[in-house]
């Protein structure tokens, strides 16, 4: 894992100084709210609904034992013994006062943690696969590729005030479980006749106006990734809307200029921002691989695991959805997860965070990741010490069986939190979770991604759910829409919108009609509700959500 | 034709605390029921215009629509009623707090 650098330490040290600082002036009067909020939005602090809200980066959602615990200690000490973790991998303290913020940053910036960038018209927290360094399936690790990448967009002062947020995703595997075609940049590893590259893919993202990312170049030189991120970064933020914030994202700009003339206006730039690197970002790259080494994996009998199989149902159901195979055959990859059925989907308590620091501790090389999907994972873990770990988390709350099942849901914070929502997420989370729970069908149904947005900015990635929600003010009610088909692997797809939206009451009984239908026509049990769709299309889905319409038609 | 006016709060986050407050005749508070209620356009206005220079006390002052009740103000839109009563995923927070 990165440790921080003398510089490191001494610019974060400043940054904060000059926040408190900031904070002060706001508070004695000296700055209005107008000249105070871009200064509080740089280091993630907005003000939601009920209360100020502290965004803290977790840089490609990586973490140790020691920053889990310092997030436990902030909830506590701060906050109201929570803290919500998010999809972009990141955690929001949710109830904040503004006099404490700049002593939460102090704290934070002990274990080498910060909330710079969090918010604001910059490059944000860059996101991977949450299981990078640990996967079967893995080209290389690509956390030393997003540590470079946060180090060269922190503070980088062409890209301070863009046109609007930015976003990159990398992964390091061809299963793209890192989003990367919905971000304005996603890193794919790639490797050709054995060298190794980068396919890059612009201006993808969710949002009011959804798009699919295009690759721009399907080989990159590992040498030429900070180059020619820097030109494409600096082509947008030229050519960019900056009269319409709707329209100012590069997905707007890819699909307004066409991909042809951004990678000829990318190209050219690239030219004049190679000359600027002299190679010291690739010496640099070389020396943060050298903080992402593999741990030494031990080696023990893995017979316990496999007796416990044996002997425990409820830890066989577990295994068989929360432990995921890892690179080494005697380790696995662990995700414990934060949606018990009727909880807020992404939340963790203090204890529960200590809990998962102690385990990572003992046994998993100290190592934990959060996932874009709201859940954290012990990326390395031996297979001997799964019924232990099993066991512990049990005692939580925190061994519900349920990763990639119906009940796993992302959700965002919603009109619960969020000053912009239109409507709540998290409740109809709850509510689907429940009634799936009750009925105990969620393991007959198999794998499901609902995904829901209290408003179109798609925080919850409802686009690319197979069942997406989406939640709005219609006329002083909530009402939600629903898209089917959505998908966020390298297969990705915009959902198909079904028809007129639901009442907040209407939208169990409709998800369960269409898990209904799904059942009824899926081939077999290895069908899994994705690809049922793809074969049916959305036809035999509308017909059991508007029954009215069909009887219309005939 | 112009719209009638309709009962309005002035309501604001807190400056330092970032909760929800509602302004009264002569301060604010944090439960609506003892918000003061306007009735009248031109005093809306002017008490809007009042809280908004409060920069030292409050953020982002507006007018909420209300309904009066057994002569207390209530919210006519879910968002002011999840301002006024909190988040409703599981009771906790300010709002709890004060009950």
């Amino acid at each position: 894992m990165y440790s921080y650098s003398e510089f490191d330490t001494a610019f974060l040290a400043e940054r904060n100084r000059q926040f408190r600082a900031q904070v002060e002036r706001r508070i004695s009067g000296a700055l209005t709210e107008d000249e105070f909020k871009p200064l509080r939005l740089m280091n993630g602090l907005y003000l939601q609904l009920h209360a100020y809200m502290l965004r803290v980066a977790i840089p490609y959602g990586t973490l140790s034992s020691a920053k889990m615990r310092k997030l436990a200690d902030i909830a506590e000490r701060w906050d109201k013994g929570y803290g919500h973790f998010t999809t972009r991998q990141n955690i929001q303290y949710n109830w904040p006062e503004l006099k404490d913020v700049p002593d939460m940053l102090d704290a934070l910036a002990e274990v080498g943690m910060h909330a710079i960038q969090t918010s604001g018209n910059t490059i944000r927290n860059v996101t991977a696969d949450h299981f990078a360094g640990a996967a079967a399936d893995e080209i290389a690790d690509p956390r030393p590729v997003a540590e470079l990448l946060r180090q060269w967009s922190t503070d980088h002062p062409e890209f301070q005030f863009m046109p609007r947020k930015f976003k990159i995703a990398i992964t390091g595997s061809p299963n793209d479980r890192a989003v990367t075609k919905a971000h304005d940049i996603g890193i794919r590893m790639v490797e050709h006749d054995g060298a190794r590259g980068y396919e890059i893919i612009v201006g993808g993202g969710l949002g009011r106006t959804p798009m699919i990312g295009k690759v721009i170049n399907d080989f990159l030189p590992e040498a030429d990734l900070l180059p020619y991120l820097e030109a494409i970064v600096s082509v947008w933020n030229q050519i960019g809307r900056r009269d319409n914030k709707y329209k100012a994202r590069i997905k707007i700009t890819v699909h307004e200029h066409g991909i042809d003339e951004i990678r000829r206006l990318v190209e050219e730039r690239f030219v004049e921002t190679r000359k600027t690197f002299s190679g010291v970002d690739q010496q640099m790259l070389r020396e943060i691989e050298g903080h992402f080494a593999p741990p030494a994996f031990v080696e023990a009998d893995t017979a316990p695991y496999t007796r416990a199989l044996e002997t425990y149902p409820a830890f066989r159901a577990w295994s068989d959805t929360n432990v995921t195979p890892h690179r080494d055959a005697d380790h696995a990859i662990v995700t414990i997860s934060l949606k018990k059925h009727g909880a807020t989907p992404g939340d963790a308590s203090a204890a529960q965070m200590r809990l998962i620091a102690n385990l990572a501790e003992t046994y998993g090389y100290d190592e934990i990741r959060i996932s874009h999907e709201q859940n954290v994972i012990l990326p390395h873990v031996h297979k001997a010490s799964l019924p232990s770990i099993y066991s512990a988390l049990k005692a939580e709350g925190l061994a519900t069986a349920n990763i990639g099942l119906i009940s796993d849901i992302i959700a965002c914070p919603g009109m619960d939190y969020c000053a912009l929502a239109t409507a709540r997420s998290i409740p109809i989370a709850q509510e689907i979770a429940t009634a799936f729970d009750d009925l105990k069908r969620e393991h007959d149904i198999g794998q499901l991604k609902i995904k829901i947005s209290g408003c179109i900015n798609a925080c919850g990635h409802h686009h690319v759910g197979h069942i997406g929600i989406l939640g709005l003010d219609r006329a002083g009610v909530e009402n939600y829409q629903i898209t089917l088909g959505g998908d966020h692997t390298e297969q990705a797809k915009v959902g198909d919108r079904v028809g007129p939206g639901f009442s907040a009451d209407e939208v169990v009984p409709a998800v369960e009609r269409i898990v209904d239908t799904y059942l009824e026509l899926r081939s077999d049990e290895d069908e899994a509700f994705i690809d049922t769709y793809r074969r049916t299309g959305l036809t035999p889905f509308k017909a059991a959500l508007y029954p009215e319409t069909k009887v219309a038609a005939e | 034709m112009p719209k009638a006016f309709t009962p309005k709060v002035v309501t604001a986050n807190h400056l330092l605390a970032g909760d929800v407050i509602y302004q009264t005749a002569d301060g604010w508070t944090r439960k609506l029921e003892e918000a003061e209620v306007l009735t009248d356009e031109a005093d809306a206005d002017l008490r809007l215009i009042e809280a908004s220079q409060q920069v030292d006390e409050v953020v982002g002052a507006y007018l909420a629509d209300v309904a009066v009740e057994d002569g207390k103000p209530v919210p006519t839109h879910f968002r002011e009623e999840f301002r006024a009563k909190g988040p409703s995923n599981y009771a906790h927070g300010k709002q709890v707090e004060l009950q």
